[in-house]
């Protein structure tokens, strides 16, 4: 088991530095990071400019500026912004904090609900719980969570102007200066993003856990159980949901790459700074090396949590063996 | 998702008799009046998808909303572009055809939605379309022949899962298309949803090339195209006309997510997206967000209808997992 953990982690290595250099690749060779400057009349002097070019290695080739980005990632927490020559690091660090908190809220809750709708849906198949449960995810499932997060906004933008009630707010992070993590004000502003990023999961979740529920009731080995006489409340539990829970735990870590980038149009929507918000600013304003240290993190994010799928599937299915 | 209201059907053998399929039109056998008429595999699949009620209507919805886009010219009660000062950010009323009211600069509502259906169906089909082709040739080779292009594409698609697609796509649309044609976005999707075809193609030839009738074939002296595309293609036409159709709404969602966060298609070229986005600054008037969303989910329904119903129908066995 270690040594598959070990050489999951160094066959990681590669994948992540390959990423890392087609992304650079692509990202610097297709935008000029010294555009700004060259259309300010002020700064378009070529003096200035050959100047910036050499302190930022712009003039050199492209896999010895892949050399010193690599370096400035690990020495400098991911580098300086070329554009704001500010560092990254403490902008994308805040951001990464409060996306972390919406997403993990939501895959939580999401897990919860898709996972008690979707034993509950198998075991009452056909009825019109089930029924109503499949329409509703099929609902979140076309559903653009773009469309959703706007819809959601409208209804509260409404409600506060009509009644003048404040239930959830529809942009930011704190109403105040600022707010502690979980305060009563915090959750009210990122309950709506919540409520979008929930949905979309819960759909997939509750389609998943009710297919591989029905997949086990049928099996063998439960057949075996009812006819041993145990009770059915311990034959769903204990015999049933224990086993259909293992695909789950693959999709759900799979599921978290599909959030952050969920999480880039909720965020851009209700205006949270966090991650997404973080990446499509810096895209609009063509901040490369910004660009890049967001790549690299929702990469390496990704890989982990497929490791992490990976590793627990050998733990709760003692069949898989790794070798 | 309701279980197939098909009766049970018995799927004619596949096996060969006396050198001739049973499938073939043999000459039907009437015994005491009784008359059999034989059906081939396909017959029965057309037989099973017509029977599928809920593809049915995906699909007469889908040939509605489709053929008012595609027809948009002589659908549209105005054109995309028509302004008219003296009426605008009115509510849908029947006055003077506009059902979904207008826009800030009294622009008819419906007639940019068709347009916008227009833009987002092109999308969607010629992704599908050129993607499909390509995964699929991509897919046979790699599973046939195996060895380094077998290990190249798969590499390739492993760099592409590190990140979530959208992640990839805004990156990709906003450094190179700023210009926001519509064939750049096209080309840009379909450059990214071939992989995932691909792969599955890969895994069905890598089943079926140790089939008998591969060996026979080869023993005949057949060449690898005849083998390929002759004989082991048809065989694996039921995934991949089942995922060609879900392409179509996923392109279409990817689309509008592009457009919607503004790296999408340019001006003045309407599209869902985009007026999903455009709508959002006036929360107050919800038609000029709602309904072209609305629009987009029932497109998006309908794709995954039909998709569902050509599954069942070409693909009996599957079990019905949506993951």
């Amino acid at each position: 088991m270690l040594t598959y953990i070990a050489r999951r982690i160094l066959y990681s290595i590669p994948v992540l530095l390959a990423t890392s250099f087609l992304s650079f690749t692509f990202i610097t060779k297709s935008s000029d990071p010294l555009a700004n400057l060259r259309a300010n009349p002020r700064t378009n002097n070529p003096a200035i400019l050959h100047h910036l070019a050499h302190v930022y290695h712009l003039d050199q080739s492209l896999p010895v500026r892949y050399w010193y980005w690599l370096q400035d990632v690990f020495v400098h927490k991911l580098g300086q912004s070329l554009l704001t020559s500010q560092p990254i690091w403490p902008d994308i660090s805040v951001a990464i904090e409060h996306t972390l908190q919406i997403v993990l809220l939501a895959q939580v809750i999401a897990l919860i609900l898709g996972v008690a709708v979707g034993i509950y849906s198998a075991i009452r198949q056909y009825s019109i719980f089930d029924y109503t449960m499949t329409s509703v995810s099929f609902l979140g499932y076309a559903m653009p969570t773009f469309w959703l997060a706007l819809i959601l906004q409208i209804i509260f933008v409404d409600i506060y102007l009509k009644w003048h009630v404040r239930i959830f707010y529809t942009s930011g992070l704190n109403s105040g200066v600022t707010s502690s993590t979980w305060s009563i004000d915090r959750l009210q502003h990122i309950a709506l993003p919540v409520i979008t990023l929930t949905v979309v999961s819960f759909a997939l979740y509750s389609r998943y856990m009710r297919a591989t529920m029905l997949d086990v009731i049928n099996s063998d080995y439960v057949r075996t159980a009812r006819a041993k006489g145990l009770p059915e409340r311990l034959v769903i539990f204990r015999h049933v949901v224990r086993n259909a829970l293992i695909p789950i735990v693959t999709v759900s870590a799979l599921q978290f790459g599909a959030l952050l980038g969920g999480a880039i149009v909720t965020e851009s929507i209700f205006t949270l700074d966090g991650m997404g918000y973080f990446f499509i600013t810096r895209l609009q304003t063509n901040d490369v090396y910004s660009v890049m240290a967001y790549v690299m993190i929702v990469a390496i994010t990704v890989i982990m949590f497929n490791l992490l799928a990976d590793i627990l599937y050998g733990f709760l299915d003692p069949r898989i063996r790794y070798d | 998702m309701t279980e197939p209201t098909t009766p049970l059907e018995v799927a004619p053998p596949t096996a060969l008799v006396d050198g001739r399929p049973l499938a073939a039109p043999v000459d039907a056998t009437v015994a005491e009046g009784l008359e059999l008429r034989a059906r081939s595999q396909w017959s029965y699949a057309r037989r099973r998808f017509l029977r599928h009620r809920l593809a049915m209507i995906g699909l007469v919805g889908l040939i509605i909303i489709f053929g008012a886009g595609a027809l948009a010219k002589y659908v549209a009660p105005y054109t995309f572009d028509q302004i008219d000062l003296t009426n605008v950010l009115h509510g849908p009323t029947t006055v003077g055809h506009h059902y979904f009211g207008t826009d800030e600069i009294g622009r008819d509502y419906l007639s940019r939605v068709i347009y916008g259906i227009k833009t987002s169906e092109q999308v969607g089909l010629v992704v599908a379309v050129v993607s499909t082709i390509f995964g699929l040739f991509v897919g046979a080779i790699a599973g046939y022949y195996r060895g380094w292009v077998d290990n190249v594409i798969m590499r390739i698609t492993d760099l592409v899962l590190t990140l979530p697609v959208l992640v990839v796509l805004l990156t990709v649309a906003a450094l190179l298309g700023r210009s926001g044609n519509e064939w750049t976005i096209v080309a840009i999707i379909a450059a990214f949803y071939w992989t995932p075809i691909a792969r599955i193609v890969r895994g069905v030839f890598l089943s079926l090339r140790e089939k008998e009738y591969v060996e026979a074939a080869k023993a005949v002296g057949a060449g690898d195209m005849r083998i390929m595309f002759r004989h082991m293609l048809p065989n694996t036409l039921g995934p991949i006309v089942v995922n060609g159709t879900l392409a179509v709404a996923d392109a279409i969602i990817l689309e509008a997510f592009l457009s919607f966060l503004g790296f999408g298609i340019a001006d003045p070229t309407p599209s869902l997206g985009k007026l999903v986005a455009g709508g959002q600054q006036f929360p107050q008037k919800w038609w000029l967000t709602v309904l072209p969303g609305l629009v987009l989910v029932i497109i998006v329904i309908c794709v995954n209808f039909v998709g569902d119903g050509l599954r069942d129908a070409l693909d009996p066995q599957q079990r019905r997992v949506r993951a």
